[in-house]
């Protein structure tokens, strides 16, 4: 049995899903953090798959940059999630509605 | 024959670690299981050929990353079951589905036509890292040092956000100013311990 490129695509296509689920399900913002980094990881497995399969080295750059974006938005993000709590004391998305319309 | 039966072991193994980041009520469950599937995600990797991208997922996600997300649940304190407030979970799932598959569509729609040629073609007389190396370095210069400055602004705002005092500069203070200071600091410690 033959791995074909549709494997893996299909593979980062159900792991961009699990991703994308819990993005909607989760109110928590720390867990929302952990579903974002499932969906660029899923991107990622993509990447590298497309990478090998049409013999080209952009796929493998790209995953590599996306690895640099992961990393720098986790610092920035649970910089901001520190203030927040530090503020509030609450990190769930149902009470940081502070704008009435 | 093997790269099958890696690829389906590693698939099933990461599919089930990332269900159980997604869906448990505990914290550390999450965090624990999310730092499995990212050592599986470079097994992947190594199995495409792509060796460094795998070194590199090891040591970025469950290095520094997994560090990052563990110093953050030992400072907020998740230890509790999170509470999720579930609706209605099969159209979340319907949803999350046709939102993956639409970003699909909409990616590959310009593109399913045209015959794509490869720009960066794999030389296998070299190594991966070697390759990698020398394409980053001569084609992708540029993103790779906007890069490096986008890490350093993440790690400035990182620093500032979470530490303390970060409003004031003690090089631009008088010696009275910050004796004044620690002498507060000092005074206010105190009256919390006696609370």
């Amino acid at each position: 049995m033959e791995l074909t490129l549709n494997h893996y695509l299909i593979l980062s296509t159900i792991l961009f899903c699990i991703g994308l689920i819990g993005v909607m399900r989760r109110k928590n913002l720390l867990m929302l953090f952990f579903a974002t980094e499932i969906l660029l990881n899923a991107v990622n497995v993509g990447m590298a798959a497309i990478s090998h399969y049409r013999g080209d080295y952009t796929g493998q750059m790209f995953a590599f940059f996306i690895i640099a974006i992961a990393a720098s938005e986790v610092a920035v993000g649970l910089g901001l999630l520190v203030v927040w709590y530090k503020r509030t004391g609450k990190i769930d998305l149902d009470q940081m509605t502070s704008m009435r319309g | 024959m093997f790269e099958a039966i890696a690829f389906y072991l590693f698939a099933a193994l990461t599919i089930g670690m990332f269900t159980i980041t997604v869906m448990t009520s505990q914290a550390l469950y999450a965090l624990t299981a999310m730092a499995a599937g990212m050592i599986f995600i470079s097994a992947f990797f190594f199995i495409l050929g792509a060796d460094f991208l795998g070194a590199i997922q090891i040591i970025v996600y469950t290095g520094a990353v997994m560090a990052l997300y563990a110093f953050g649940m030992m400072f907020f304190d998740t230890t509790r079951s999170v509470i999720e407030k579930r609706n209605n979970p099969r159209f979340v799932v319907v949803l999350g589905a046709l939102a993956a598959v639409l970003i699909v569509l909409i990616v590959l729609a310009p593109i399913v036509t045209t015959n794509l040629n490869s720009q960066h073609p794999i030389d296998l007389n070299v190594g991966n890292t070697q390759a990698i190396g020398m394409v980053l370095f001569t084609k992708y210069l540029v993103p790779f040092e906007l890069a490096a400055v986008m890490l350093l602004v993440a790690m400035i705002a990182g620093i500032v956000l979470a530490g303390k005092k970060m409003d004031k500069s003690l090089t631009l203070m008088a010696d009275e100013e910050i004796a004044l200071m620690q002498a507060s600091s000092h005074d206010r410690t105190e009256e919390e311990g006696e609370h």
